[in-house]
């Protein structure tokens, strides 16, 4: 198989995804056939192409670092599962 | 002819004239959506108080002489473009009570004419997906058939302006989302070039592939729908500083000249629907009976566009979706007690199986060992696809191909098979790889009586030859006139 079950376990543990043991089946399988897809990609020659990154060329956007006006704390924390003293809270993370 | 029925212009009209005002016509689209979205399930939330109080605000107007295009016009958007308190889902359970407190550039623009918004519609969950059933919230029916898919990943879009539930929408196209589905549901659909609409407070999917564009019941509602949502804007760093102009003005008789593309690899593909592959043909035939010359191009790294763009939009996807951690927004596993338990637990749970499958699939081919081989030869690729359109817009000043190989399959028919379902995306990836516009608009019905589309592709920041082309193939046809029963 092109990706085995224990490399799917392991990019789900690097992406934070825990899986079913019925799904890492399932997705080295759909996986595994669209990678075999996307092998034929090395029939094209691409020696000395420089990659594209964007779909049109673009330059950085800059600009002045001037004060304006921004969300306020409450709006910004509207939508927070857990939020106190104007802070998102999250599980303890140093013990 | 029903208020529901209406084009913008037509609505226009008939504003102007105070022959009705934008209440009757609000309320008309909020009737309607009340008797028949329950069988095509296109709206997630309806927003009716809220459409009734703009509706208002815009006969304030219109009474005071202060009228545009837009102006009382009732419109649905797609649920990944952020409305300032008006719940914005994502159709993923990760969003599910996510209520954005500032408006999408796009919106911010609609406003400004005192358009309606009616409510959020229905799509892929993150606009992954060719059908709407990735949707965690509901399935959208086809009004042409409803045992049938809308097409996806803007379904609740194009089922919505095709079954006369708003005037016209916003969706969002990454490799074919309003494209697809306005295709399968016989409406218009524009991406427009990258970087022509602003992104800013739409809901990040692939960064360099997604463009918000229009779907509407004809080709003069696009162009008054891109006149009104194009243009620079700072807070999207990839937004275009160039002018936008009056894209109605292209809306107008004469093609002599014209040049329109057939790429050769297109219609050789083995997949192409015999009944669509005719349609499109007789479509060319047409553009050539009213003035325009047809060429033969190429576009020869064809066969390589499905592998480039499964590499890097699930590479785009795996870093944008990271966000979703559970902390600033959105859905929380409140069970678990270690922070990295409630990110795995919040993700895994938040996130649908398509979802996951792309995180998976991005972050593998972004993975230590394995970025040349897939990212980096995807995007030397990317660059190889976008070479090809350059040289092949030397020689036309459109290229026309079909939207979807076939017509709009059933619910449930490829549901289970990924690579498949990607496969079918095969003539509407290159235009986001390459960064150009492409339309889809309504050119011909299969023998079942389903809608067929055709792909109109410009070079970048050239939607006026699209624009062009679309109107006299319009003025031509009676394809959009016809309606799915009501």
């Amino acid at each position: 198989m092109k990706i085995t079950h224990d490399e799917v376990m392991y990019v789900a543990s690097l992406a934070r995804l825990d899986l079913h043991e019925d799904d890492v089946e399932m997705f080295a399988e759909q996986i595994g056939k669209i990678l075999e897809h996307v092998d034929t990609l090395g029939n094209v020659n691409t020696d000395g192409v420089e990659p594209a990154t964007h779909a049109i060329s673009l330059s950085n956007a800059f600009r002045n670092d001037d004060k304006k006006e921004h969300a306020n704390r409450e709006a910004a924390l509207s939508n927070a599962p857990e939020q106190e003293d104007g802070a998102f809270i999250v599980p303890k993370i140093i013990e | 002819m029903e208020l529901s029925e209406l084009t913008i212009h037509k609505a226009h009209e008939l504003l102007k004239q105070k022959k009705i005002s934008s209440l009757e016509l609000t309320m008309a689209l909020l009737e309607r959506i009340d008797a028949c979205d329950e069988k095509i399930g296109a709206y997630i939330s309806i927003a009716g108080e809220k459409a009734i109080d703009q509706a208002k605000i815009a006969d304030e107007a219109i009474a005071k002489g202060n009228i545009s295009p837009l102006t009382g016009i009732p419109v649905s958007i797609k649920d990944l473009i952020c409305t300032k308190g008006i719940r914005t889902t994502c159709a993923s359970k990760m969003l599910e009570n996510f209520v954005p407190f500032y408006d999408a550039f796009v919106i911010k623009k609609l406003k400004k004419e005192n358009a309606v918004i009616l409510g959020k519609v229905n799509m892929d969950e993150f606009a992954m997906g060719s059908s709407t059933e990735n949707s965690s919230i509901k399935i959208t029916h086809n009004p042409w058939d409803l045992s049938r898919i809308p097409g996806g990943s803007s379904g609740g879009s194009a089922a919505s302006v095709a079954a006369d539930l708003c005037l016209a929408s916003l969706g969002s196209d990454t490799g074919g989302s309003i494209r697809q589905p306005a295709s399968h549901c016989g409406v218009v659909g524009i991406k427009p070039t990258y970087g022509r609409v602003s992104r800013f407070g739409l809901i990040a999917f692939a960064s360099s592939l997604d463009q918000i564009g229009p779907l509407t019941k004809d080709v003069t509602d696009s162009a008054i729908m891109m006149n009104a949502v194009s243009g620079y804007d700072r807070n999207d760093s990839t937004s275009v500083s160039v002018d936008v102009p009056d894209y109605t003005s292209f809306c107008k008789k004469g093609l002599n000249g014209l040049r329109v593309g057939i790429p050769k690899e297109f219609h050789s593909y083995k997949g192409l629907d015999p009944e669509v592959d005719l349609a499109v043909k007789n479509a060319v035939k047409t553009l050539e009976d009213l003035g325009a010359l047809s060429v033969e191009i190429s576009l020869p790294h064809t066969e390589y566009t499905v592998a480039a763009y499964y590499v890097i939009a699930p590479a785009e996807a795996s870093s944008n979706l990271a966000r979703y951690d559970g902390v600033k927004y959105g859905f929380r596993d409140m069970d678990k007690k270690t922070l990295i338990e409630m990110y795995k637990g919040t993700r895994s749970q938040g996130f649908g199986d398509e979802v996951k499958r792309r995180i998976i699939l991005g972050t593998y081919v972004l993975s230590a060992g394995y970025y040349d081989a897939y990212y980096r030869k995807a995007s030397q690729v990317r660059a190889l696809i976008t070479e090809d359109f350059k040289k092949a817009f030397k020689k036309c000043d459109v290229i026309l191909s079909p939207v979807a190989p076939t017509p709009a399959f059933t619910i449930g028919e490829k549901a289970d098979d990924p690579l498949t379902m990607y496969l079918s995306d095969i003539f509407t990836l290159s235009a986001n790889l390459a960064g150009i516009p492409g339309m889809s608009l309504p050119c011909g019905f299969s023998k079942s009586g389903l809608p067929i589309g055709l792909q109109i592709m410009g070079m970048h920041f050239n939607e006026e030859k699209i624009f062009k082309t679309a109107f006299n193939f319009e003025q031509a046809t009676e394809f959009h006139n016809k309606k799915p029963m009501r």
